[in-house]
């Protein structure tokens, strides 16, 4: 007799339905948990950017006046913003710098086509010290007196909106994880009872030649494993190519047109604990369920 | 070794099936358990074989009071116990050899002295060439000669056996009963539940016997 025999299982579970659905059915769920995990990762570190650019940086925006040099009123906010205290950098935009920030929505404009008489604004771009205090309305008022038709755009309302948004889309993503978690488990509860149900009469035979509950549950682990490691790499790996054909696709509508959503280096620890997590309790749930069923029975 | 002191059992709500049970096997004792049917032969061994708590009484088995064990500490002292049952309970998917390898893998003994245990006693029940059969290509004495083994290979220290003679030839029930009987030579207590009256002539061994849900002991040799 060859010692490298192979041990068959005693509950056959290989053969049961589950064996051909689960695989598919996690695959799936994974797919879409790991998708919904990207997105709101990616989310937070775009409300991250918005949240730096808003407590640092300001804009001053000098709206063109007719018979008034535009490089004097532009200097004149200049020496203004650079007597205050608090301020950083504080650089003018020259008007190649005004056209390349045009650029997305009027195209590419060389300068031999720029006409004198296209009224472009002055900017200025304010890099704030961090950590001081400013009165971002009392600094607005200074500026529009010294320099009339100067605007501090001052993107904080706005952005509080979008950050909500984005924090509510986040909730939402993180919710779906939980949800499509939630129904992985219970698919797997269900499988189970399904496949014990079928084996009620081999299960009693093993009991009464001596098997513990944990000896029978570890043959339903072993199966739930096998089949949760199969559909997790499958949906994850799905995800993955998706994930990547999305990131190439927004590389190449432009930059500037849409905000910096990718995935910083620790978000991918994350996506790829996931299915590692979602097949862990899918072993722990087969686990806890065959336990508790058995323990129904002498 | 196993003791039942004023037992009832009863399936549900309905009514007792067996009735104020009491008797007492010493270790390495053998027994015949005889009656006519439907008086509670396999409930009484359902009973023995830990498949059913009593409905009222207390069962002691190897000095513990299995009535009222905690689940937990059934497997241990089923893994003592070794059933033949009346439709044999066979795994269908798993060959001659898997089945009987059984009580051995689940009690965790290692697989080279499984596979070597199990091939020497298959050959020994007449099934060394059919190691690899399932039970449904076997005849109905193969699957019973397997059932035995299965019930045996551990070396129980109960074995009880519903009927297991009562689906081969009397050459081979002779030889089975061989077995039982060297196996409770070397210390194994044997409650065998059969209506074979040839066997009880020739193997003079004591009866329990059950009528209408009671048990009375009798000496050795008397007919069911």
């Amino acid at each position: 007799m060859s010692s490298a025999r192979r041990i068959p299982s005693d509950l056959r579970l290989e053969a049961d339905a589950s064996a051909r659905f689960l695989p598919w059915a996690l695959a799936a769920m994974v797919f879409l948990a790991v998708l919904a995990l990207a997105g709101a990762l990616a989310l937070d570190r775009a409300v991250s950017h918005w949240r730096e650019g808003v407590s640092t940086r300001l804009t001053v925006r000098i709206a063109d006046q007719p018979g008034q040099p535009m490089a004097q009123r532009v200097q004149a906010a200049v020496d203004l913003l650079r007597a205050m205290p608090g301020m950083g950098r504080v650089t003018p935009l020259d008007r190649g710098g005004v056209a390349a920030l045009l650029r997305p929505w009027l195209g590419e404009l060389g300068s031999e086509h720029l006409s004198e008489a296209l009224p472009l604004p002055g900017v200025i771009d304010v890099e704030l010290l961090p950590g001081q205090a400013l009165s971002v309305s009392a600094l607005a008022t200074r500026l529009q007196n010294a320099v009339p038709g100067a605007q501090l755009d001052d993107p904080k309302p706005w952005l509080d909106r979008l950050v909500n948004l984005a924090r509510l889309l986040q909730g939402v993503g993180f919710g779906v994880v939980l949800v499509v978690g939630l129904a992985a488990m219970m698919l797997v509860v269900f499988a189970t009872r399904a496949s014990l149900a079928v084996r009620r009469d081999t299960i009693e035979v093993l009991h009464l030649i001596g098997a513990e509950d944990a000896y029978v549950a570890r043959q339903f682990q072993r199966h739930v494993s096998r089949l949760a490691m199969l559909g997790g790499l499958g949906g994850w790996l799905l995800a993955l190519v998706l994930l990547v054909l999305i990131r190439l696709l927004a590389g190449n509508v432009g930059q500037g047109m849409l905000p910096d959503m990718g995935l910083a280096w620790w978000h991918w620890p994350l996506l790829l604990g996931l299915p590692l997590l979602g097949w862990m309790l899918a072993v722990l749930t087969a686990r806890l369920t065959v336990l508790g069923e058995l323990r129904r029975m002498l | 070794m196993l003791r039942f002191q004023n037992v009832g059992m009863r399936y549900g709500p309905g009514p007792e099936v067996l009735r104020d049970v009491s008797f007492t096997l010493a270790p390495g004792s053998f027994h015949f358990l005889t009656g006519p049917s439907g008086a509670g032969k396999t409930s009484l061994l359902k009973l023995m074989y830990l498949a059913h708590r009593p409905s009222r009484g207390v069962i002691t088995m190897f000095g513990q009071d299995v009535s009222t064990a905690q689940r937990d500490a059934l497997p241990m002292l089923r893994r003592r116990i070794g059933v033949v049952f009346q439709d044999f309970r066979l795994l269908d998917h798993l060959s001659a050899l898997d089945n009987v390898a059984l009580p051995l893998r689940i009690a965790g003994v290692p697989e080279e002295r499984v596979t070597n245990n199990v091939a020497e006693l298959l050959t020994w029940v007449g099934l060394g060439d059919r190691l690899e059969a399932r039970p449904a290509t076997l005849s109905g004495g193969e699957k019973q000669r397997l059932a035995i083994a299965r019930a045996v290979i551990a070396r129980p220290s109960l074995l009880l056996a519903d009927e297991p003679t009562g689906n081969v030839d009397p050459d081979m029930a002779q030889r089975l009963m061989y077995l039982f009987v060297e196996l409770n030579k070397l210390g194994t207590a044997v409650v065998l539940a059969t209506h074979d009256l040839h066997l009880l002539d020739r193997f003079k061994f004591p009866s329990l016997r059950l009528k209408a849900g009671e048990v009375r002991v009798t000496a050795s040799g008397s007919a069911a």
